[in-house]
């Protein structure tokens, strides 16, 4: 009743800071949809009685109608908000989530960050000129073409644009194209050293 | 921060916005208010619910007082106040509207509802005498408390702040953790480390995490 459920959804969503995306909440959903249909099938029933006649009955129909729309409110503020962060995360990840993140979305969600990719993805390839621009690297302003790096876990051999492979082992420092790193750097895997 | 990640922040004034978490939160808190009409009979029919509805409406009666959470208030009010009357709650009231306009940099706004400006704009909405005096009031405090805000959230570099926003509701709290950032960012270019690509603050949250579930 007035809403809990929904009003639950939407503190852990609120505490989750920083853009962290927790487990949807599908037995909560479904409970808060029920509690909506529930609400409305009474309403339904009240409002014919109260047209021929039961005016005392319009107090609770108004009240279990402010209940529904609350409760819709707090569902569609819940969805609406995991979104934003899917979202960022395919700008602060990249095209790939890792499965532990994958786990938290609803199967909507996935097929909703497919498509904002490709949306995406379209979009890059249009601006720009014939290769298009990907949006998402340099983020922050380039001083140089090549960067220092270093790693921070081991992820195994990687290869650069003209044909060489390094192994990427922990605590080895590299010297390589920025654009190759990027993605690597904001991952999390290697660290931009700065001379 | 995860800084592509953009929340829908609360609405200002005497709108809310609806997709807000914090307008959401900031409207569940309770106000005074009074039943207008009688409604005992309800509480015979309430009988055939789901159980918690019964709660809320068995204190329905004529002049009965209660408590409910803004959102209902919102959704009960009518100008002809045929079904609810609201009250302010104390902190919007004459006495400690006095509070206010003496020193508001000594209250705690956190422990007075942590949604002092939301939700003295959303009473608002509801047509009280006192109205003019209370949008005064609440315009009053920001100009007298923002001076403090702003010279602590630029001074305050790597250090532990928690006394510093301890007594200052949400808004001033946003405003505080903006202030935060302008000044980090400024350090971070100072040092020159404007141009470092660092690992996504979305992405360290995520690794401390899958390390803290692994472990326990």
């Amino acid at each position: 009743m007035a809403a809990e459920r929904g009003l639950e959804l939407v503190r852990e969503l609120h505490r989750a800071a920083g853009g962290h995306l927790p487990p949807f909440r599908t037995e909560e959903m479904r409970q808060a949809l029920e509690e909506m249909r529930a609400l409305y099938e009474r309403n339904q029933a009240d409002v014919s009685e109260a047209k021929s006649g039961r005016t005392d009955l319009i107090f609770l129909i108004r009240f279990r109608h402010c209940c529904l729309l609350r409760n819709q409110r707090c569902l569609l503020a819940y969805l609406y908000d995991r979104l934003l962060r899917i979202r960022a995360l395919r700008w602060e990840y990249g095209s790939v989530l890792p499965n532990t993140i994958q786990f938290h979305m609803s199967a909507e969600e996935v097929e909703w960050f497919n498509r904002y990719k490709k949306s995406l993805a379209t979009y890059m390839r249009s601006v720009g000129g014939e290769e298009g621009l990907d949006l998402t690297q340099d983020i922050k302003p380039p001083k140089s073409l090549y960067i220092e790096v270093r790693c921070l876990k081991d992820h195994g051999e990687f290869e650069i644009d003209d044909g060489t492979t390094i192994l990427l082992k922990k605590n080895s420092q590299h010297f390589l194209p920025r654009w190759k790193c990027e993605q690597l750097i904001r991952q999390g895997v290697l660290e931009h050293v700065l001379s | 921060m995860a800084e592509a990640y953009f929340p829908v922040g609360p609405g200002l004034g005497m709108e809310e916005n609806f997709l807000s978490l914090d307008d959401i939160l900031m409207s569940q808190e309770k106000l005074p208010g009074r039943a207008e009409s009688a409604l005992p009979r309800l509480a015979v029919l309430m009988g055939q619910g789901a159980g918690s509805d019964n709660f809320w409406l068995l204190s329905f009666l004529q002049g009965s007082k209660l408590e409910i959470p803004l959102w209902l208030a919102k959704g009960l009010h009518d100008s002809k106040r045929r079904i609810i009357s609201v009250e302010l709650p104390k902190i919007f009231r004459e006495a400690w509207r006095t509070v206010f306009s003496a020193d508001a940099n000594v209250v705690d706004l956190h422990k007075m509802g942590p949604y002092y400006y939301g939700f003295g704009s959303q009473l608002l909405n509801f047509e009280n005498p006192e109205n003019p005096e209370i949008a005064q009031t609440i315009l009053q405090t920001f100009i007298a408390r923002f001076r403090r805000i702003m010279d602590s959230s630029q001074n305050a570099y790597n250090e532990d702040t928690s006394a510093l926003v301890a007594r200052l509701d949400e808004l001033e709290r946003a405003l505080f953790q903006v202030g935060q950032k302008g000044l980090n960012d400024f350090q971070c270019w100072e040092k020159g480390q404007a141009s470092q690509i660092t690992a996504s603050s979305l992405v360290q949250n995520y690794g401390k995490r899958k390390l803290a579930e692994v472990d326990g």
